[in-house]
């Protein structure tokens, strides 16, 4: 469980990126958190693994104060995959760079090496077991430092944009993942701006605003609100629009789900005599 | 007359065992807002490298076939000559920065070329403004947002006004109304004043709408390209594993049912609503 308690956080340069967060993650939850640039969300997150503790307020991990545990213990049980991948990434190889933390964790070889193939195959690495991750594209490096906190299999993954230069299938075996993870009672926080990957996972959304919480909810709920997501400079998913749309021909508006909208459709379609 | 052409285009990243592009031949006319996708390694990046010469200048390696853009063989010409022409805007925008603060980092390609002061300021004050950075000008470029540095990267180009505008995935780190308002002047900036622009995006319902020349790659080869909404309508382009649009997809999957909105296939949520909005018009 993740409780932060009317937490603000200023950097060193005095911007006063959180003022007066409060929100309770409870375990086993998916939440998406998203709003602005700059709004606070990457400053936020790093909270919650105590790579930086708030100025004011508190932030409790499993009932212990972030201020009171190392960022080594912390790690143990939060895995942290930031925004940049570059920000993270430094083997030589990509499944030394996988290795690093089970080593680390003194985990046995054989199940390193098992753990190792596990999430190379996962994130579709396989054929870059001995690249280094600096000659690989964006998005296989993002996915080479999501494999390498995933490995170890953590009880709370936060992840900071996974879905940054991930293609379609790449971004369907993430989602299949997290709701893996959901059936193991694991807590997923992802920070996001991909506006229809929420829209497919509908979990937890908290919408920030400069330093702040402006909205909590569930996903259809709040992404189908025009004036919450105009305010956090979100757009509604493109089934939303274009439910919005059709409001007039009596059609609700609160469609996110591509096969809801068709059924919704091919009905009134049916009630007016245009299809068999 | 064509502002970028490619003849059986062929790189090596040295030491690499196999191409990352392979026999690319593609032609680009001044003035079109040209997307390209496909999967995740498949090439996009290092393409958009040759375009002003970085592959294979900086990146070295073993470049075969031709490329002339803005009529320059950059295989002949250095990358700082080709900035006049072509602003690239990279995947990471972190690797782009380097000054002591935003403002300077959006003014120093202008400087290099020699701009008076006057018009270098209006040149500035203008790409800042656009890109919704003006109010932390001031600050320095590395201690701000993932998404706020993006717009740096994006300010920096716009104030060269290039001919040739490439973006490499800008929707990953920008929130989407500010991702959207970005597209629009860019998008005004190809429609009124000819700026060509190429667009590398996974995320098609954010931009198919703007372009009109679609490139899919695969395997660092170009497998599909021409009119986007042939292309997002192929099923081939679905097996590629391209995110089509949902509005895309679902007019296909109405189709599909016997539903049918026309023959043109929708690349936006407007032009699919409009659609059903007049299929399913009340009729009396
Ligand atoms: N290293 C830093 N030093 C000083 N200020 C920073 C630093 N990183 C971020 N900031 C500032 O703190 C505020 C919050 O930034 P943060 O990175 O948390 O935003 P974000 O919501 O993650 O944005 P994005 O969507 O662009 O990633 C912004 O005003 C930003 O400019
Ligand atoms: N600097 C580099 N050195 C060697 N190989 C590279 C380098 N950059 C990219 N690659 C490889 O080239 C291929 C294409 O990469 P890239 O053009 O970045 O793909 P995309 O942008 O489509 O995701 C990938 O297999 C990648 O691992
Ligand atoms: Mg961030
Ligand atoms: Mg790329």
């Amino acid at each position: 469980m993740i409780e932060a308690q009317d937490i603000r956080y200023a950097y060193a340069n005095k911007v006063e990126a959180l003022k007066g967060v409060t929100l309770t993650i409870k375990d086993g939850e998916f939440v998406a958190i998203m709003g602005q640039n700059g709004a606070g969300k990457s400053t936020l997150v790093k909270h919650f693994n105590g790579l930086l503790k708030p100025s004011k307020g508190k932030v409790l991990v499993d009932g212990v104060e972030t201020t009171k545990s190392s960022v080594a213990a912390l790690a143990r049980n939060v895995g942290f995959v930031f925004q940049n991948p570059d920000h993270q990434l430094f083997s030589e190889t990509v499944e030394e760079e996988i290795a690093f933390a089970l080593k680390n964790f003194g985990f046995k070889p054989e199940v390193i090496e098992k753990r190792v193939t596990w999430a190379l195959n996962l994130l579709s690495l396989t054929q870059y077991r001995k690249t280094s991750p600096f000659l690989l594209s964006g998005g296989e490096r993002k996915r080479v430092a999501l494999a390498s906190v995933l490995a170890w299999d953590p009880s709370t993954l936060i992840l900071d944009e996974p879905t940054i230069g991930q293609d379609h299938e790449q971004k369907e075996k993430l989602r299949q993942f997290i709701m893996q993870m959901q059936t193991q009672k694991k807590t997923v926080v992802i920070v996001t701006h991909d506006v229809e990957f929420v829209a497919e996972c509908n979990p937890r959304v908290i919408l920030m605003k400069e330093g702040k919480i402006v909205a909590d909810g569930e996903g259809k709920e709040i992404l189908t609100d025009p004036a919450l997501l105009e305010l956090s400079s979100i757009v509604l998913p493109q089934i939303a629009q274009v439910f919005t749309k059709l409001a007039p021909l009596g059609f609700p508006k609160d469609v996110i789900d591509i096969y809801e909208a068709k059924a919704a459709i091919l009905k009134q379609a049916r009630e007016k005599g245009m299809l068999k | 007359m064509a502002i970028i052409e490619t003849k059986n285009l062929t790189y090596t990243y040295p030491g690499a065992t196999k191409p990352s592009i392979v026999d690319v031949s593609i032609k680009v006319e001044k003035g079109e807002f040209v997307l390209i996708t496909g999967p995740s390694g498949c090439g996009k990046t290092t393409l958009c490298r040759t375009f002003n010469g970085l592959v294979p200048h900086f990146y070295q390696g073993e470049l075969k076939g031709e490329i002339t853009v803005a009529g320059i063989d950059t295989l002949k010409h250095h990358t700082y000559e080709m900035a006049k022409h072509v602003g690239l805007v990279f995947q990471n925008p972190e690797n782009q920065l380097f000054a002591l603060s935003i403002e300077k980092d959006v003014a120093f390609g202008l400087e290099n070329v020699g701009v008076p002061r006057e018009e270098m300021r209006r040149k500035v004050d203008w790409a800042l403004n656009q890109t919704g950075i003006y109010d932390i000008r001031e600050r320095s470029p590395h201690e701000i947002s993932g998404g706020q540095q993006q717009r740096v990267a994006i300010a920096s180009v716009l104030a060269m006004e290039p001919e040739v505008i490439v973006l490499d995935e800008p929707t990953s780190f920008l929130d989407p109304l500010s991702a959207e308002k970005i597209f629009e002047v860019i998008y005004k900036l190809n429609k009124e004043q000819g700026i060509t622009v190429i667009l590398v995006e996974h995320r098609l319902d954010l931009t198919a709408k703007y372009s009109n020349h679609l490139i899919v790659m695969d395997h660092g080869a170009v497998r599909l390209e021409g009119d986007p909404r042939k292309i997002l309508a192929s099923e081939e382009t679905r097996l590629i594993g391209v995110g089509i649009p949902k509005a895309t997809l679902l007019y296909q999957m109405l189709k599909k049912e016997g539903l049918n909105l026309g023959d043109q296939t929708p690349l936006s949520s407007e032009e699919l609503a409009d659609q059903l909005l007049e299929a399913l018009k009340p009729r009396d």
